[in-house]
């Protein structure tokens, strides 16, 4: 590792700390209770075998959306339609499980296979939108988060609606739920689906001619047009991929043991938490678990302090906020990162000198 | 149907919509003329709707709490411009950073100020509503046009504030020379850091105004992710407007339209969530015809 990715790394885990460091003193500045509310953040999820298990179903989703993310950033395509991809893939998932009547096993797969197909023809709205009027992928990517969630709520309240609980759909059927792995916890078969898709997600970046050609569109795209590379194929393609990903992603999470009925009437979030896990990630999908293993603990860690204290769930969407800011400012600490290279130059002379 | 929708009632619908959107509109419009996108408007709309409760119930005073709001907002632009133009983070990532803080901290410090959860009770001071005299007499069009809240008609005031300002101040001229080229500006003594600086604190301000109508005004208490969007849709409607302030304006108000038949076809039998759609589903398809029209006239230009 050249010093330059060591400092990558230092500052990733630098702004962190300050984020995390931030948000302690805003739990002593609001709350009555400090550091019993410190002290459930932190240690909450380990409290418990149920704590730590659910560390590991929050990760799930985050895993999902953010290698999605991560390949249409990769592109340099700034869509932001993976939340409503999410949202979309979860209601296609649940309509399927309710609609189609089919036997265990291949319920769920059918299922997932549509939601990932919803969830790619979703996300490739904005993308055709600009290959054939030019319009930025950015804007139109957050209207259609909103048409989503609208979209799907109408669905939920006009057709799947169980009169008797309110807004949430008739209960999914026994075979379309995923299967649970260990006894006791409700962590299920989509975390393998998950870590296949963050290792399938970086073979596909990193070790494939598509892959390439589609970082090399991302990076410098006048370069990548002059190459030769299909442009108008390779945004299409990361933009199809990254949600049809997320709309795994919302198919898994409906099918998952967690949910038993669709009742999702407001948008989730995933799509932006992504972002944060592209960030620390890098845009790389094989660090995706990583990063969401460390939002889910943040996350599980802050709602058994909002459980157990007087401190609001909220706190974590600032503690995200910092770490992106910090994360991604390129001036952020650059004095040391320019001591750090000036050192290694320096060494390597000296060794070009003794030989 | 159609009886209801030409009432005055129905008209000043369209300009209680239009004016958060209006203000975002302008602020987007300003930093984009400098050559950056604000995409932290949607969080900056939800911190001043909070700021706005909470300074006017502590001065008790309208006019100081959208003062103190106000220079809120320009504080937020100025956190943002930091960051973006000092520490060289993406212009995109920060904004989802601001937005996601926003979020998280309004709900925080609504916690921290009286101890709710996610909507005030508290007594706040709304901008208050203003009658014009001789024109209220006017059958129809007086209704209109006298009796709309304060920030309504400053927010169509600040359409030709911001126009003159871009348009004929030599300040305005700087803002748009730096968008147009950064290069080119900075080769004639502009320094575009100083001057991409000023049009964010600007633009942080006028969305501020946009934030106190939200709970004071548009309505009187603040509730949690109460800005719904509007902070991306005065994006696509700047842009739209070529962000220019009357261009912007008017497609604020083909928003504000579209929000407002919404609201009116709650009273008819089309279900609920198709008509929420409309604000979203009427940008997204401005902004493609938009676009395409301005990319057919680039081709033309170029002889393509």
């Amino acid at each position: 590792m050249n010093s330059e990715k060591k400092f990558e790394v230092f500052r990733t885990f630098f702004s962190i700390l300050i984020a995390i460091l931030v948000s302690f003193l805003l739990i002593f500045i609001v709350s009555k209770q400090p550091v019993e509310a410190i002290m459930a953040l932190l240690t909450g999820p380990f409290k418990s075998k149920r704590n730590l298990a659910n560390v590991v179903e929050a990760m799930i989703p985050l895993i999902f959306t953010g290698t999605g993310v991560c390949i249409m950033f990769s592109a340099n395509q700034i869509n932001l339609a993976g939340e409503g991809a999410f949202h979309l893939g979860g209601l296609v998932a649940s309509v399927c499980a309710l609609q189609l009547g089919l036997p265990a096993g291949l319920s769920p797969f059918v299922a997932l296979c549509l939601s990932a197909l919803a969830g790619a023809l979703f996300t490739a709205i904005p993308a055709v939108l600009k290959i054939k009027t030019g319009s930025s992928v950015m804007v139109a990517s957050l209207m259609i988060n909103y048409l989503s969630l609208w979209f799907c709520t109408y669905i939920l309240m006009h057709f799947i609606c169980d009169p008797s609980v309110g807004s949430a759909s008739a209960k999914l059927p026994e075979e379309s739920e995923l299967m649970t792995l260990f006894r006791g916890t409700r962590i299920h078969l989509g975390v393998i689906i998950a870590l296949a898709v963050a290792v399938l997600g970086y073979v596909f970046l990193y070790k494939t001619k598509s892959g390439y050609e589609l970082r090399l569109a991302g990076e410098n795209e006048k370069f990548a047009r002059y190459s030769g590379i299909n442009i108008v194929k390779v945004i299409l393609l990361s933009q199809l991929i990254g949600g049809a990903v997320a709309g795994l992603g919302g198919g898994v999470e409906m099918l998952s043991p967690i949910y038993s009925r669709f009742s999702w009437t407001s948008l989730l979030g995933y799509g932006w938490d992504a972002i944060i896990i592209c960030t620390l990630a890098k845009k790389n999908p094989l660090k995706t678990p990583l990063a969401a293993l460390f939002l889910a603990y943040l996350r599980t860690g802050a709602s058994i302090m909002a459980r157990s204290t007087d401190v609001t769930l909220e706190i974590v969407q600032i503690t995200q906020g910092i770490i992106i800011l910090l994360a991604v400012a390129e001036q952020f600490l650059s004095k040391t990162k320019h001591r750090l290279i000036a050192k290694e130059a320096k060494a390597s002379l000296k060794e070009e000198e003794a030989a | 149907m159609w009886s209801t929708l030409l009432t005055p009632d129905f008209f000043n619908a369209i300009l209680r919509a239009t004016t958060p959107i209006l203000f975002a509109t302008l602020a987007s419009g300003v930093a984009a003329k400098a050559g950056i996108c604000n995409m932290a408007l949607d969080g900056i709309l939800l911190f001043c709707a909070l700021f706005g409760v909470i300074f006017s119930n502590l001065t008790n005073s309208w006019v100081l709490g959208l003062l103190l709001t106000v220079a809120a907002g320009a504080l937020i632009g100025l956190i943002l411009a930091f960051f973006i133009l000092n520490l060289k983070t993406d212009e995109i990532l920060a904004a989802i950073a601001i937005n996601l803080t926003a979020s998280g901290g309004t709900v925080l410090l609504l916690l921290a100020f009286s101890g709710e959860r996610g909507s005030s009770s508290f007594p706040s001071v709304a901008a208050p509503t203003i009658t014009i005299p001789l024109l209220d007499k006017i059958p129809f069009l007086g209704q209109i046009l006298s009796g709309r809240n304060f920030l309504t008609y400053l927010s169509i005031l600040m359409v030709v504030v911001m126009y003159l300002f871009l348009y004929k101040t030599p300040l305005g001229l700087k803002i748009r020379a730096v968008g147009e080229n950064k290069n080119a500006a900075e080769s004639v003594g502009i320094s575009s850091r100083g001057i991409q600086y000023i049009a964010l604190i600007l633009s942080g301000a006028l969305c501020a105004f946009g934030g106190y109508f939200l709970s004071g005004g548009y309505m009187n208490s603040f509730t949690k992710d109460m800005q719904a969007g509007r902070g991306f849709i005065a994006l696509a409607a700047s842009s739209m407007g070529g962000d220019t302030p009357v261009g912007g304006f008017l497609v604020a108000l083909l928003f504000g339209a579209s929000q407002a038949v919404g609201n009116q076809m709650q009273l008819t039998n089309i279900p609920v969530e198709l008509i929420q759609m409309i604000p979203y589903a009427t940008t997204l398809i401005g902004l493609a015809i938009f676009s395409y029209v301005a990319m057919k006239r680039k081709e033309k230009i170029s002889g393509k």
